[in-house]
């Protein structure tokens, strides 16, 4: 389900990296916690940020969550696709629905975040306590 | 259908579709009186480039078809007038006709503001008494009316407690804000200034004073509460917490959208309040017209009271009555002219009505809440078991079990002949039906809700897909709001135009 | 007492049924010291008939009798019984905001309306379900002018309604927003020269009133212009929304801030009136207000909804675009009546009755020597005159012939004391227009 190929934060986003550029979206989780996505607002090309640091927010009819950058860094793409379909982030989170790819300033960071398997165990956690 | 839906029973709408759709080149629904001076040439007067061309698109009907549109439109609404209205927080009450009679009295609805005060004593003699009969409810010192609603109501108060904190030589940076708040609390307080700090509620619902003595500091302004709270029930340590602030030269306000649990009972100004609003279209019965107007007066201690609103209310020398707009602390205005007027006179209506007896009002709306409370409590899982005032707070836990959710059995409860509870607030009850039945109710209306109640409880359990899919019963079922908010249509354009409208 | 639906026995039926003894019990939670021991000391209770009398008396001591040339943001225009016939229907007046749709079709249906009217009239996109008056109006779409620009300063036309620029004052005190006021040049418009000097890249928007404060028109595609060179929006007030039957809408503003209180609400001494902002379709994410919207429902059937909603205060809370909630809903539905039965003919001739009127007026009153026009700029049925003395003078003599004469700009700008503003509508007879006229002669006849 998750892919193996990049790394979590506990925020519910994940970061692919690819030599000093990451590629940043919303999990599976996080999306279906969301429910149906309708609006997405992202940050300007050349914006930076610090981890977890909000860069955009994602909305749904009844809510607003944040997006938090899982590392520090400069915005060199953003996914303009969305804007004329939101819908994305609920069919192909992990894939299509990418937000925004990042020239990271502190290839360090990656180290503190999940790697899959943390990442999946951290969500069964989750939903045991929604179920309890 | 259920043969336990009693209230209500189908029965045929008339379709319409939107106004623009019934226009016809030529017709018009009111005419005007000839012209008695020279007649002009718009483009001579004006010039030709201020001069627009007649409104594309703009309506052409009779009379007769827009009271049959608008009145079609109508049916298709809930409203008091038609049964209870049990949404929590917001005090659904019955709107008394008389109050919408007054406010349209030649002499009362045809005044302008800026009349002479020497023509304008009975506006200014119904604002005085009304702003009497507030400050004697309350328990406060002074008041300005001027408001246009309660979220201006609440940003009045916070810009009055900056002012003063100002004039102590700092404004402070925090307002506190109990997690069971409205959104409209936090919203405000930043377009006062102020960073919010929401502190957590303790496990009964109520203001945890000793979380709340380790953050008030020196950098904190206010605390903003709801008493009663969201939950329906009385801050025990209100007074308590008063202290508390006050010692550290903070001050207390108070969201006055409960007020109705209190009128007659107990005063806000008696228990260490310094600040606080109230809702006239909740308590003091102005009607909510589908989302406005209200009104939203501001009750002050003496302290504040320098930094009122201007104009204020005076009294000359001789016994009339004028406003004073030389007040140099005041925070200057936060509206055109004299507040919502129209909704004043109704809610001086109201008062005059109940007299002292408002406390019989206040005393119904809490024993039917708590009628309510003592029917269901065995159906419905009761988070908070405090007593409850004016409203009670249940959640769908027990439904849950079974896929059912607080939104679904407010829906559910349509087809039963009622309007939904306030659902999924307050936010810290997970899936929250909260229940205000005000006391415009009967003992006979009470038992046919809870019946309702009680009967959909069933549901969820025994044919729980019934109740995820309701209403049943209504003209639209239920809307895609996804599509609404992703694509939005907002406005009806011609079908030439190329975005249909239907 | 009348409007409580129970009997003393249900009441003792219903205690039993929580199993309490008396009535006091229900507020035990309340601590003992802080019950109030005594009645509250209210006038009443008094009976309908009693409540009439009352206000029957308070509107006799009001300004009966006197005819009134009063304007300056609220209006006496022609209101149709039909709109109040309509709005006193208890499924519209006594419902709540149509968070249910199901059930509020009515109301949201009409509010579509609303914002389809409003958008007609201002040649914007779109527009909200209202705001509580003009004057907030206008502070929200400042503080949207803020949010879209991300700058901090606003440039303000000093003809714009002083009480429109008190709340604004009061608004952006706390919220770092700086104010710079444009004077107005001889012609009653916004003094474009000055605006050039003022006007710079830290400027968020230029706002102006057309038909401004002294009634004149102001030149909106030029200050569009302006505005636009130094990346700063356009934000345009509309106090007599009637205006837009016959002059040009204000499509070149970027936000559009309306009081609706000309279409069909009574004055009342202030209030309650319909604000409304209207914008262009990009801004939306940052206007204020209730929004609905047109979709479907599961059989395919159109319906609509409030949409939109996590800009507001109860989903988004501190970081919502605005702390409005309640708004004018009914007003917004009278206003919507009223512009139906005006239909598109209507509206044109209520116009243009306006413009002759007040045409009529100017032209008489500035025959009488010493009375002249104070500005030259073009005007709608708004307009300022200069008299050969105070304008509060005059009027304590004009109140003597029962009339209540121009409003006293003096009040409002020092420098205008002997300037006064006076609307003319529909409802004005050139009888009362005559007689204004003739009591102005005698009294400034008269030596002083």
């Amino acid at each position: 389900m998750y892919p193996t190929d990049r790394r979590y934060t506990k925020e519910h986003e994940w970061i692919k990296v690819d030599g000093d550029t990451g590629t940043v979206g919303i999990t599976d989780y996080a999306q279906h916690e969301l429910g149906d996505v309708v609006f997405v607002e992202l940050p300007k090309v050349g914006a930076k940020f610090e981890a977890n640091q909000p860069f955009g927010t994602v909305e749904s009819v009844k809510a607003v969550s944040e997006i938090y950058s899982p590392v520090s860094g400069q915005v060199l793409e953003v996914n303009s696709a969305l804007a004329n379909a939101p819908e994305t982030i609920n069919k192909d989170p992990h894939g299509a629905a990418w937000l925004i790819r990042i020239k990271l300033s502190r290839p360090s960071e990656l180290n503190g975040l999940m790697d899959t398997a943390a990442y999946q165990a951290y969500i069964s956690e989750k939903q045991k306590e929604v179920s309890a | 259908m259920s043969e336990r839906i009693k209230k209500a029973r189908r029965h045929t709408s008339q379709s319409e579709g939107l106004i623009f759709e019934k226009s016809a080149p030529g017709k018009r629904g009111m005419e005007l009186p000839p012209l008695d001076v020279p007649p002009v040439d718009p483009r001579q007067i004006l010039g030709a480039a201020h001069v627009r061309d007649a409104v594309e698109g703009f309506p052409e009907v009779s009379e007769i078809e827009v009271i049959r549109h608008f009145t079609r439109l109508s049916t298709w609404n809930y409203a008091i007038d038609l049964g209870m209205y049990p949404l929590g927080s917001c005090t659904m009450k019955y709107n008394p006709r008389v109050n919408e009679f007054v406010a349209r009295l030649e002499g009362i609805a045809t005044e302008h503001p800026y009349q002479p005060v020497e023509l304008s004593q009975g506006c200014l003699g119904i604002l005085k008494t009304l702003q009497d009969c507030l400050l004697e409810v309350t328990g406060m010192d002074g008041i300005t009316l001027q408001p246009a609603a309660g979220a201006q109501g609440e940003l009045t108060g916070l810009l009055l407690i900056r002012a003063y904190l100002e004039s102590q030589g700092n404004p402070r940076k925090k307002i506190l804000i109990p997690d069971s708040a409205h959104g409209t609390n936090p919203a405000t307080a930043v377009i006062a200034g102020y960073e919010v700090e929401n502190i957590r509620s303790n496990a009964q619902g109520q203001i945890d004073v000793a979380r709340l003595k380790e953050i008030v500091n020196e950098d904190v302004a206010a605390l903003m509460v709801t008493n009663p709270s969201t939950v329906g029930i009385f801050e025990q340590r209100i007074a308590e917490v008063a202290e508390l602030l006050h010692a550290k030269g903070a001050l207390l306000y108070m969201d006055g959208a409960n007020m109705n649990a209190l009128a007659g009972i107990a005063r806000p100004g008696d228990f260490g309040v310094d600040v606080m609003h109230l809702n006239l279209h909740k308590t003091f019965s102005t009607p909510h017209g589908g989302g406005g107007p209200g009104a939203g007066p501001v009750m002050v201690k003496k302290i504040l009271e320098p930094f009122l609103p201007v104009p204020v209310l005076a009294a000359r020398a001789d016994g009339t009555l004028t406003l004073d707009f030389h007040r140099p602390q005041s925070i200057g205005r936060v509206r055109a002219f004299c507040g919502n007027f129209g909704v004043l006179v109704r809610a001086l209506a109201y008062t005059l009505a109940y007299g002292p007896g408002i406390r019989q009002a206040t005393e119904d709306a809490v024993l039917n809440a708590n009628y309510i409370r003592k029917h269901l409590e065995s159906h419905y899982d009761l988070p908070f078991q405090l007593p409850s005032m004016h409203e009670v707070v249940f959640s769908d836990s027990q439904q849950k079990k079974h896929g059912v959710s607080t939104i679904d059995i407010a829906k559910r409860l349509i087809d039963y002949g009622f309007h939904p509870y306030t659902t999924a607030f307050p936010l810290i009850v997970s899936g929250a039906l909260m229940i205000e039945p005000t006391e415009s109710e009967s003992k006979e209306e009470c038992d046919l809700f809870i019946d309702a109640m009680l009967a959909i409880a069933e549901e969820a359990a025994t044919q729980p897909a019934l109740v995820k899919t309701a209403p049943h019963s209504t003209r639209v079922g239920r809307l895609d709001e996804v599509t609404a908010a992703r694509k939005p249509i907002l406005r009806w354009k011609p079908e030439a135009s190329g975005e249909a409208a239907d | 007492m009348r409007y409580l639906p129970k009997s003393p026995s249900e009441r003792q039926e219903m205690m039993a049924a929580i199993g309490i003894q008396s009535v006091e019990e229900l507020f035990h939670s309340i601590p003992a010291s802080y019950r109030l021991k005594r009645p509250l000391h209210l006038p009443g209770p008094l009976s309908e008939m009693e409540i009439i009398d009352y206000f029957r008396a308070r509107a006799a001591e009001n300004s009966g009798g006197y005819t009134s040339f009063l304007g300056a943001g609220v209006y006496d225009h022609l209101r149709s019984v039909v709109t109040d016939t309509i709005i006193q229907r208890g499924e519209f007046l006594t419902s709540y905001t149509p968070y249910q749709p199901e059930i509020s079709q009515g109301t949201l249906q009409a509010i579509f309306e609303f914002q389809t009217l409003i958008c007609q009239l201002t040649g914007q996109e779109v527009a909200n379900a209202s705001m509580w008056d003009g004057s907030t109006a206008l502070t929200e779409a400042m503080l949207m002018a803020e949010r879209l620009t991300g700058r901090r300063r606003l440039v303000v036309a000093r003809s714009v309604h002083p009480e429109y620029r008190q709340v604004l004052a009061t608004y952006s005190r706390n919220t770092g927003l700086h104010v710079d006021e444009v004077p107005f040049a001889g012609s009653g418009q916004l003094d474009r020269a000055a605006l050039g000097a003022q006007i710079n890249d830290q400027t968020a928007a230029v706002v102006v009133q057309s038909p401004n404060f002294f009634g004149v028109l102001e030149e909106l595609p030029q200050l569009r212009d302006i505005a636009h060179a130094s990346g700063a929006l356009l934000v345009v007030a509309i106090t007599e929304a009637v205006s837009l039957g016959i002059v040009r809408p204000p499509a070149e503003a970027d936000i559009v801030a309306i009081e609706g209180q000309s279409f069909g609400l009574a004055p009342s001494y202030g209030g309650p009136f319909v604000g409304v902002i209207a914008t262009r379709e990009k801004f939306i994410r940052q206007m204020p207000g209730r929004l609905a919207g047109q979709t479907t429902d599961n059989q395919g059937l159109r319906g609509f909804v409030l949409t939109l909603a996590t800009r507001e205060q109860h989903i988004r809370r501190e970081k919502a675009t605005s702390n409005i909630c309640t708004n004018q809903a009914l007003c917004a539905l009278a206003a919507s009546v009223h512009l139906c039965l005006l239909g598109k003919q209507g509206l044109r001739e209520l116009a243009q009755q306006n413009l002759a009127k007040a045409r009529f007026a100017a032209t008489e009153l500035e025959k009488i020597p010493g009375v002249r026009r104070a500005f030259s700029g073009p005007v709608f049925n708004e307009f300022a005159i200069t008299l050969p003395r105070s304008v509060k003078l005059v009027n304590t003599e004009l109140l003597k012939e029962k009339i209540i004469g121009p409003l006293p700009l003096g009040s409002f700008y020092p420098e205008l004391t002997k300037q006064g503003l006076l609307c003319v509508t529909e409802t004005t007879p050139r009888a009362k227009i005559e007689g204004l006229t003739a009591a102005l002669r005698r009294i400034l006849e008269k030596p002083h």
